[in-house]
């Protein structure tokens, strides 16, 4: 079978965010408008005057659900990882026996990795000497920790992998799951991002490059993409994962079948380290590679799920990278006004958006856009969902570096 | 071997004291740490968290356990002499 005739599809989907505890309630939790935002409680807000005291905070802990031993020896990225793929490997009605340890992968990207563990295991060596600090440090902070966890539980045999590309990350995972499978490595792969780094030192650094939203009275209001009010990203925490496999192995499985990866496209700016090229051109390249390796016509595109973040210069950035490789014609939406900013998470669980948006035929609302930004051109969805037949979508994630990543789906 | 007040001998504190920490760190029941089982075979505790037990040990009973006396420390028995015989 050559890689043209291999077709990806989703068969399982896990996530925990700060607007639910899984897909199922994120999902109805955003297209009912609610908000992740909330006023950050922690201690070193106030000891270092942080300009920022506000995050996008998981609703349920990963130390609720996990066993109190197994969270122990877990960084925080590492926790949500392996809850949202255990919910991913569960819905897709995978066991032990499924598929052949030798034909699954795992692939699970973050931006930080482990820097609450870091901070955490500094202070001891600092305080307390060396013998407080955990034999563990190392595999509790390594950014393919989350990756090698669930690889580690699943057994996964095909290989293990952990894309760092910033806010890219997760939707780069699924990427490369698609060229997995494309390629003939894997039947199955089990792919998304997963980050949990709310703490001082990321907060005070992306408060220095002046990326983040100070709107600390109005919690809920903070993330607003596209909107003429914005100021900045809120930092969020938690995980997207799903399982993709090729078309004939879930269908002789008989596997329930959620919507099909039809084409990704990656590029990178070669532009700056952290500021979006204002024309887009990357962006638009990996858009239009994403259609072009999935046969799909740009005027099929009938939605884009936004990367966004509610920063003044890429949220508009996007939309004209959009019109050059799509056209006028696709209805957006930027999920983060409700979600916040989960960096290496962010892809995945915006994914998972668009997949159950087509599945659903419903595109949810942009939280917080009041007064849409004049130098968007397009049609963002505004208030409440939208009902909308899609025959394909599109989702775009990018990140710090210059990285550029856009997943094209269509119906099952 | 000496016995407190309560007609309990120290090496049973010990025991008792280290399945509290095998417990802690590793997730064993209590009950199930036995001087005859294995730290390794029976109980499946991973060298890293044989580093984390030692390190706790030594606080709980102001003994010192080396690298290489660790190394010897295979059953829970093991343990309890030494800790009983350093403490």
């Amino acid at each position: 079978m050559s890689s043209n005739d291999i077709e990806v599809v989703i068969t399982g989907l896990g996530a925990t965010t700060p607007l639910g505890g899984d897909v199922t309630s994120t999902w109805d939790a955003l297209l009912a408008g609610k908000s992740g935002v909330r006023p950050l409680e922690a201690d070193w807000v106030a000891r270092f005057d942080l300009p920022v005291k506000i995050a996008s905070q998981l609703i349920v802990d990963p130390t609720e659900v996990l066993p109190r031993v197994e969270a122990r020896r877990l960084d925080r990225s590492e926790q949500v990882a392996i809850v949202a793929s255990r919910q991913a490997w569960a819905d897709a009605g995978h066991n032990d026996d499924t598929v052949e340890k030798e034909r699954l992968a795992v692939i699970v990207g973050t931006g930080i990795g482990g820097a609450i563990t870091l901070l955490t295991q500094d202070d001891l060596l600092e305080t307390q000497g060396l013998r407080k600090v955990s034999p563990l440090t190392v595999p509790m902070l390594m950014p393919n920790g989350p990756a090698a966890h669930v690889g580690l539980e699943l057994k996964a045999k095909a290989g293990v992998h952990a894309p760092v590309s910033a806010c890219a990350s997760g939707a780069e995972a699924i990427a490369w799951a698609f060229r997995m499978i494309k390629a003939g490595e894997a039947d199955v792969v089990v792919a998304g991002g997963a980050e949990a780094c709310i703490t001082a030192i990321p907060v005070a650094g992306f408060s220095q490059a002046r990326t983040m939203s100070t709107r600390n009275d109005e919690p809920e209001k903070a993330s607003r993409p596209f909107d003429v009010g914005r100021d900045g990203f809120v930092l969020g925490e938690g995980a997207g994962i799903m399982v993709l496999e090729r078309r004939d192995f879930a269908e002789a499985r008989g596997a329930k079948i959620y919507g099909r990866l039809a084409g990704i496209g990656t590029s990178a700016d070669g532009y700056h380290i952290t500021a979006p090229d204002p024309e887009g051109v990357g962006q638009s390249r990996a858009i239009a590679a994403a259609l072009r390796s999935g046969g799909i016509d740009p005027a099929d595109v009938g939605h884009v799920n936004c990367h966004a973040t509610s920063t003044p210069v890429g949220d508009v950035a996007e939309t004209v990278a959009i019109r050059k490789a799509i056209g006028d014609h696709p209805v957006l939406t930027a999920p983060k006004g409700a979600l916040g900013h989960l960096l290496g998470a962010a892809g995945a669980v915006e994914a998972i958006v668009t997949v159950l948006s087509i599945r659903d035929g419903v595109v949810p609302q942009t939280l917080n856009l009041d007064n849409l930004d004049p130098a968007v051109l397009l049609d963002v969805v505004a208030n409440e969902p939208r009902k909308i037949k899609l025959d394909a979508a599109v989702n775009d994630s990018f990140g710090f570096g210059g990285h550029n990543v856009a997943l094209a789906f269509t119906p099952a | 071997m000496s016995i407190d007040g309560k007609g309990t001998s120290v090496s049973d504190n010990v025991l008792a004291g280290l399945a509290e920490i095998v417990e802690e760190v590793a997730g064993v029941a209590a009950d199930d740490v036995t001087a005859e089982k294995s730290f390794v075979d029976d109980l499946d505790i991973d060298s890293l968290s044989m580093v984390e037990i030692a390190v706790q040990a030594e606080d709980k009973f102001g003994v010192k356990i080396p690298d290489d006396e660790l190394a010897n420390l295979k059953t829970v028995g093991d343990a309890v002499k030494y800790i009983t015989a350093n403490a």
